[in-house]
This record gives structure tokens, sequence and C-alpha cells, in this order.
């Protein structure tokens, strides 16, 4: 469709062959993002455009007797009004694994805020007031809220008749998985316990809260295709559900990935994506989507929140003997990615620890709540939440230090995980305690040295405070967990990366494309700097990320860098191959070392591994390009096994640990976090200043669940109550400590470069040293997240 | 109805404006200044920050209507605004002061700036860059609305003032400790600037 329009853009990147990996390179989209010109999926923008709208469900499980969208069709400005009688094929519903989750509501609703019907205006604000006047009734039914609704006699099923793949081996049809673990036999090992420790443990329902609200625009095609710009973690899986409901070749939906606001997992589903497109068929014009704040807290997946309940083991010299626990998470009224949540929270719910003989289950739920998914740690989070509860306790019943006793049942390279699949790689965590124990500690209630009276800002509360410090008391916490990278499970995890070389302005340059969804991680930066050190170039020009490529896979799973970094690193090596085959057939004559030297291309030349200059790369390559484009796998893994749950069935493990301090006014409840730090093997930094800023971000979202981040849902009705920034809180800039990070390098040789995903495990062990932190201080057992000051005050 | 302001020093018109448009909305969609960004339009986030005759104001918050013949500045226009105070004579960069120890404690390569370097950009901004204060970027324009104007006032923030100044601002990405750490980098090029090093 001709016209103006305001889409995303190449970013290119000069500077220098040796800002390469290992160097802090600064991102490419600095300046653009820097100056208010970088391209957000809610900025796109097309002559002509209308503005689409979405009306959801105000009940959570409902049968929906009739539909009357007649007045809002009437509206002045009103172009079209969808329900689930206008989607134009049989394939009615999408999902990541399971394909539960309804384009439009039909039949029946689920949960509170699920899409009912859609509105085309040329005016937002327009499309709001004509949804306002569609006429639903519904006839509403009883809600399951948790396991005992869901599974008591009689209950409502969340899915009648459902028949995926997972069905056949849950004990209830309102179960969506189940993994259990068995390995060696947890109820003789216990007879070696001196001592046995149990506890249960709630997590909250936590929030991506990523600031870019859901949005895009489809524009539709000549050809009655449609060309979606978006903000997604997976162009090609969004392409995958979108295009049959459509009822287009998934060539005829081209989807361009938009500037993503931040994503966390939240992104991982589809949102607006089929709506927007629905919209713009219907109606031959531009169609814009935006969701607001209230809207983004029903249009995305949470993180599940969770029951836990454990029971550790260990004998009086401070060896764990067995665990049993059992998890369930609550995954809410669709699938999502609840199969694989489920998946991760059995297999590391050990935590980073040896413990042979291990009885562990873990289930997801369906339920009328919130649909839960993905979320930075997936479902790794939780279970470390409880591990660590253990652990303190353990150490505490056992007068032992609560780091020498995890450093004394820490795994190592070597050690088998509960599943059966050995450690093959670096696992530093007594390192990273010892690390993490031997940092500086602030100093000693700093707003009490400060002078004679306290700086009211720096204590609990802060400047809202009512106290002068009278009942402040300090407290110290330490964590550390364990999470999978990549893809698991035998799932075919894989990334494409395109390379193109060429001579432009007389210098040799390289344009990098793949379909990564750049949220903020930083992957744009690192592939110019594989780039860079792959083909010695200065110039490197990253192609948006869009469909015209092969798959990237998710950015999820702190996979990226290792697989589509992966991808650039294996594709560029195959582009050099090119290159210098080039360069023996032009020049092979002139020089022997073209056949005999193991050739490189550095700063713009191609040199022998000896350091002499054969040629400039732009002379080899005048008249020519190369042009490759390759896929990228990791090793293989398996699946589970249902009944034992033995299998190699992850990738590479991370691990972080954390040490929190913190300051409790206990009259108050309130609590003041004054350090969090963390120490973090990552394997290999490909760009330290990145690593930091991932570290330091994961570690602040692990915070937010610690003291304030919970979606309440109303346990009667299953209603959310609380979306919107005003009650929902993430942490501010007040609100977050200080966090020194110590980064830790220790290669894995089964990974490019020998690099470790690095984005979740931060958020693992932040929550539980807040936690111990704040047992610490008050002597309360607290165990929930988040604490509130009622915990704290015992009001 | 029709308002008429300034943006960014220049006189700008919207017609059919709607009563109830925000100026965020007037922004963003009626004159191509998509900067300000819409994360919450509920005015808790600090995304959508822009001056409004000089006060930092969340932009979701204010009626299109208020702002008729007044003066708004951006994240599009805050470079061109701080070259402008510092030709005014303001202190040059809008950043000054602030003790040499805490620019000490700086650790990143200004050096290595690959970005901006044939742009005009604002100190805050390029301390924003250079500090890796940008992960995804989307809070990005409020906070250097907000830092650039905590700078304009207090040429030598403390942490603690740095906090004060940008607690009205959400970030999801970053922690804020590089943001922390751009305010400080931008006060402290600030301060060389004046006695005289250079920028």
């Amino acid at each position: 469709m001709a016209g103006a329009t305001r889409t995303p853009t190449n970013l290119t990147q000069g500077g220098k062959t040796d800002a390469g990996i290992g160097a802090s390179t600064l991102r490419p989209d600095g300046t653009l993002k820097v100056t208010g010109e970088f391209a957000y999926s809610s900025d796109m923008w097309h002559e002509d455009m209308l503005w689409g709208f979405t009306l959801r469900s105000t009940v959570a499980h409902a049968e929906i007797v009739s539909i009357d969208t007649s007045e809002a069709l009437a509206q002045s400005g009103v172009y079209a009004v969808l329900t689930y009688d206008d989607l134009p094929t049989d394939v009615k519903n999408y999902g990541l694994e399971i394909q539960d989750t309804p384009v439009l509501a039909h039949g029946k609703v689920r949960h509170h805020g699920e899409p009912v019907a859609l509105v085309a205006a040329d005016h937002p604000e327009t499309a709001r007031r004509a949804a306002a006047k569609i006429k639903i009734e519904y006839k509403e039914l009883p809600v399951v809220t948790d396991e005992a609704s869901a599974i008591a006699e009689g209950a409502p099923l969340i899915h009648e008749g459902r028949d995926d793949h997972h069905s056949g081996h849950v004990p209830h049809p309102n179960i969506v998985h189940r993994q259990p673990i068995i390995r060696g036999n947890a109820d003789e090992a216990a007879k070696k316990a001196d001592v046995i420790v149990s506890g249960e443990y709630v997590f909250g329902m936590q929030d991506q809260a990523f600031l870019g609200p859901e949005s895009g625009l489809a524009v539709p095609g000549e050809d009655g295709g449609v060309d979606l710009y978006v903000a997604t973690q997976w162009l090609h899986s969004d392409l995958r559900q979108i295009a049959p409901v459509l009822g287009l070749p998934e060539e005829k939906v081209r989807m361009t990935l938009s500037g993503v606001g931040g994503a966390f997992g939240g992104r991982e589903d589809l949102s607006m994506q089929i709506h927007a497109c629905l919209l713009a068929l219907r109606t031959g014009k531009p169609v814009k989507i935006v969701y607001n704040r209230f809207e983004s807290f029903f249009g995305h997946v949470h993180r599940h929140p969770a029951k836990l309940w454990y029971e550790h083991g260990a004998t009086k010299d401070g060896k764990l003997t067995h665990m049993k626990c059992r998890i369930v998470l609550d995954g809410g009224a669709y699938a999502s990615a609840s199969p694989a949540v489920v998946g991760n929270a059995s297999s590391l719910s050990v935590g980073p620890y040896v413990v042979d003989d291990v009885e562990i289950e873990a289930i997801a739920l369906y339920s009328n709540n919130p649909p839960c998914g993905a979320m930075r740690g997936f479902g790794a989070v939780q279970a470390c939440f409880a591990y660590e509860a253990q652990m303190d306790k353990l150490a505490k019943k056992l007068g032992m230090d609560p780091v020498e006793f995890r450093q004394l049942n820490a795994m190592e390279q070597g050690t088998i995980m509960p599943t059966g699949q050995p450690v093959d790689s670096p696992a530093p965590v007594a390192e990273l305690l010892r690390r993490i124990k031997a940092m500086p500690l602030p100093p000693e209630q700093q707003w009490l040295a400060a002078g004679e009276s306290a700086d009211v800002r720096a204590l609990p509360g802060g400047l809202s405070n009512t106290t002068h410090g009278e009942g402040v008391v300090r407290g110290i916490g330490y964590a550390v967990g364990i999470k999978n990278v990549g893809f698991s499970e035998g799932f075919d995890d894989y990334s494409t990366a395109r390379v193109r070389m060429e001579v432009v302005g007389g210098e040799a340059v390289a344009t990098v494309h793949t379909a990564m969804a750049e949220v903020g991680q930083g992957g744009v930066t690192v592939h110019a700097q594989i780039a860079r050190t792959e083909l010695g170039v200065e110039q490197v020009t990253i192609h948006p990320a869009d469909t015209q490529v092969g798959s990237a896979g998710s950015t999820s799973a702190s996979r990226q860098t290792y697989m589509t970094g992966g991808a650039v690193k294996n594709t560029c090596e195959n582009v050099r191959e090119k290159v210098l085959e080039i360069g023996r057939r032009k020049f092979g004559t002139y020089h022997p070392a073209w056949a005999t030297a193991e050739l490189l291309l550095e700063g713009g030349k191609v040199v022998t591994d000896g350091g002499e200059v054969l040629a400039d790369i732009a002379e080899v390559l005048e008249g020519e390009a190369v042009d490759l484009e390759l896929e990228f796998r990791h090793r293989p893994t398996e699946p589970f096994d249902l009944k034992t749950g033995q299998g190699f069935g992850h990738v590479q493990y991370s691990f972080a640990a954390h040490r929190a301090v913190v300051e409790v006014d206990t009259e108050l409840g309130l609590v003041k976090v004054i350090e969090l730090a963390v120490a973090q093997d990552v394997g290999k930094a490909l760009n330290p200043l990145s690593v930091v800023g991932q570290i330091q971000g994961g570690t602040t979202q692990g915070l937010g669940v610690a003291v304030m981040e919970e979606i309440i849902v109303d346990p009667k009705t299953a209603k959310v109550r609380n979306p919107s920034f005003t009650d929902y809180l993430i942490p501010t800039i007040l609100d977050t400590p200080t966090i020194p990070v110590d980064v830790l390098e220790l290669a894995d040789e089964h990974a490019p470069y020998g690099l470790r995903g690095i984005g979740e495990a931060p958020t693992l062990s932040s929550t539980p040293a807040v936690l111990a932190a704040i047992r610490n201080a008050t002597g309360l057992e607290l165990n929930k997240t988040p604490v509130r000051p009622e915990h704290l005050t015992g009001t | 109805m029709r308002v008429t302001f300034t943006v960014n020093g220049r006189k700008q018109e919207a017609d059919d404006v709607w009563e109830g448009e925000s100026l965020l909305y007037v922004l963003r969609e009626r004159m191509g200044l998509p900067g300000s960004k819409n994360a919450c339009e509920q005015g808790e986030c600090g995304s959508c920050t822009v001056r409004l005759d000089g006060i930092p104001v969340c932009s979701c918050l204010v009626a299109a209507g208020q702002v008729e013949g007044r003066e708004v500045v951006t994240v599009e226009g805050l470079a061109d605004f701080a070259k402008q105070r510092a030709e005014k004579g303001g202190c040059a960069s809008g950043a000054c002061g602030t003790s040499l120890q805490e620019a000490q404690q700086w650790q990143s390569k200004p050096a290595d700036s690959q970005t901006g370097e044939n742009t005009d950009l604002s100190p805050i901004q390029q301390a924003f860059i250079d500090a890796g204060a940008v992960q995804c970027g989307f809070c990005t324009p409020g906070l250097l609305v907000a830092a650039d104007e905590l700078l304009e006032r207090n040429d030598s923030p403390s942490d603690a003032d740095i906090r004060e100044a940008l607690s009205g601002n959400l970030c999801r990405c970053t922690g804020y400790e590089k943001i922390l750490d751009a305010v400080r980098l931008a006060a402290a090029r600030g301060e060389n600037r004046t006695v005289g090093q250079g920028a």
C-alpha cells in the first residue's frame, strides 16, 4: 500500500575493528533511542490509518448468550466491528504449544479481560466509545481459582473435551501438564537425616510490566496479504500462529519487527497481532492497535503464581540427604507456555545442590485466573524462592553459616542432576558464593553515620516515613540459583543468520540480517561485534529483523546470544572462507602464503597467522559480494521421561548468587533494600557493559517480586484488582539499591566463544536473598512473596 | 478545536483536536513527534515527560487545549534546547559541576563511542549512550527530559538528588544503576568543561 509511513530502518555502526567481542561496544540504536527517533511498535504510522480497539470480558467465567454489535457499527467513524462469527477460516484458536486460545471468545469466556470483539475507527476514542456500545449478555459460571477447586468433584472443566498431547497422562483435565522426577529413594535416604525441615511457600503472580505497550500496525497488501509491523519476541512463531487464522499462506503475512519496549517473556504469546490483521483485511485500510496500560495487564500472560511444599534432610555435619517437593503452578485459563514451565520447575527444583535421592512433582493448573506463561526465569524462579528458604532453615537448625552450608552442598562440574543429566561445563556455585560473601558490606546504617538525625530519604519508606529510625534493623541474606539456557526437552532449537559482505565506497562492509527480536538486551550490538571479529571489517549494518530471513527462534530462555549470536558467528566463518577462496583465485599466484598459511581477516585486510598482510579485503571483494544464509543448532536434548523425569533435557546451565542487605522498620513494616550484590558466571562476556546491565536489570525484577510486585486476583470472582501502574508497583529508582556486580568468565566448551546465557539467572536468586535478609533482620519466617507490611507487623 | 503552541522552538498548529485529547496524543499522532512515549498514559511512569514552559510534566496528563500559546520541549528538541541554553551563557552544557571524585568513579570509555559521531546530542543524551543506560530505551526520552531539567537547576547533584528527581520515571530494564551513572557522567563532563578541559 502506497503512502507515507513510519517503519523500522537499518542500524549502521561504523567504528573500529577492535570493537569486536569482549569490548564494551555501544549500541548501534543508541542515538536513535536518545533522540526519540527510534521507531517503536506504538510509533508505527501510516497515512489514512484506522485505530483498532479490543472489547474484553468483564467477567472471568461465563457463557456468552448473545452479542449485539449493531449500535457500535452505526457510530460515525466506525469502519468495522468483528466478533468470533467474522473469523475467516475454521482455525479459530492459537497457542504456543496447545492451540487452546480463542482469537475472539466463542461460546464462553474463561478469564477476566478475554478479547470478545474488535472495532476499527478513525480515532482511538471513537473506537473505544463504539466498543462500549456493544451489548454482550453473559451467563456467569462458577470459577476455578486454585488446585482444590480445579480438581473438586463436579468442578467445571475449563477446556471440555481437551485432547492435546498432555491430556492422556494428567490426573485431571484441569491440569495442563504434570512432571514427576524420581531418582534414588528419598524415603530411604531420609533415614540418614539428623535434621529434617519442611515448608510451604507461596509465590505471587508477577507481571513483566514492560514499558512499551502491546502495539503494531497491519497494512493490507495489494496481493491480498498483509504487512505486520509489531513488537514480539519471535517473529516466526507469531507467523506460524497468525497465517492459518487469516487463511493466508505464510509468505503473504510479511512481518517486520518494530521497536520493542521490553519483553521479559510477556511477548511470547500473541496479543494484538491477529486482531490488527483481521481489521486491516476487513477494512482494506492500515490499522494500528496500541494497548493502554490497563489493557496491557490483560493483554499478556503473567508469571505463574505457585504453591510449593518442600522437605529436605541433612546430616549433622551438613550434608543434604534427600529432597521431596511438590510444586503447583497456576497456569490460568489457557496453556501458553505452562507445559515447559512445569518441565523447568521440576527439573530445577533441587537448585544448584547435590542431592541424590529426590521425589519431585510439578503440575500446572487450568483455572479461570489470568493466563500465565513465560516470564524471565521461567519456572526456576518459583523453585529458587522455596529451596533457598529451605537452605537457610537447615543451616539455622544445624547451627551452620548459611553460605558455608550451601558451599558444602554446592554442585560442581560433573554433578548429576535429578534428571540424570551430568553437568558437563563449569558450575562454580561455591565460588560465586565465596565471591559474594567476600564483597565489602555497605557501611552500617548510613543514615545514622551521616549526622545526628537520620536522612529520612535513606530510611525504609523514604520521605513518606513517619519514624526517624527508632525501629529500624538491618539484615543480610544470601541466595544462589540455577537456570537452564535455551529451549529444552528435545525442542529443535535453531537460529538463522544471513551475512553479506561487499565493497561500498571502496571499503569492505558487512550486513547482518536475522529475524532476532531485539527487545533491549543488546543483541544488535553483539551481532555487529561478532561480525567485526570474524570478518575484520569496521562497518557493520544490522538489517531490520523480519520474516524475509529464516527463523531466529525466540528472544527468551537466555538463548539469543548463544543461538543467533552462534548463527552469526557460524555464517561469518563461512563468509570468511568464501572471501579467502576469492582471494586465492585472484591473488593466489602472487604469494605462496595464500595456499600455505592460516589466513585471517583483520583490520580490513587478509593477513597470515604470522601477521603478514596479503591484501585489502576490499581488493579481494572488488566486483563480487559474498552472501550466505545458514542455520545454527545447539546440541540436541531429549524430553524428560513422563514417569521418572529422567533425560538429557537441558543444553546449558547458568548460575548467579546474590547478597542482599536490607533495613526494616519493624514498627511500620517497611523495607528498604540497601544493597543487592551479585556474582554471576557468564562464560564469556561478549559485551561487558551490556552483561552488567542485564544482571542489574534482572536483579531489580527479583527485588520487585520480593517486596512489592503482585497481580491481585479476587479469589471469589477471579477478577484482576490492580491492572495499573498505580496499583501494580514496580521498583522505582528510589526502591532500587546499588547493585555491585562481580562477573566470572568460565568458558563452556560447548557454547560459541564459551558464552553462557545471562538474562534470567539474576532474576532467580535476587528474590530469596531479599527474603533471607528480611528474615535475618526480623526473625520472622516469611514464606510468601511479596512481603507486605502486615507480614512484618503481624497485623 | 484548533490548538496553537510552540514545540521545540517552532510554532505548530493542530486542527480538529478533540477536547479530550492529551498533549501526548497531539505530539505523537498529529505532529509526528513520537519521541515522548506512551507507556502508561496515567501519569505513573514518566515516559512521556516534556517541558511545558520549562516545567517537566507528564504530557499524558495535560489536555491539549491547556497548551494553547505555550512552549513545549520534547526529547526531539532536547539537543537544540541544551545548545541554546549553553549559548545564553548558562553553564556550558547545562551540566556543570559535581566532584571529580564522583567523575573518577565513572568507568565507561567515552572514546569508544561509535554512535552519535555526527549527531548533535545534548550532554545528557551522549551520557546515556556512553554509560549503557539505554536498553530497550522506552523510558529513555522521559528520563532524559527529567535528568536534563535536574542538571539545569542542580549542576552537582548527589545520588540522593538524582534518585529523587528521577523517582517519577519507571525503567524496567536497567535496574537504574547505569542511569545514575549517566547522570553522574553528564555532571562530571559539565564540570570538566567549565574548568576548561573541553568535551
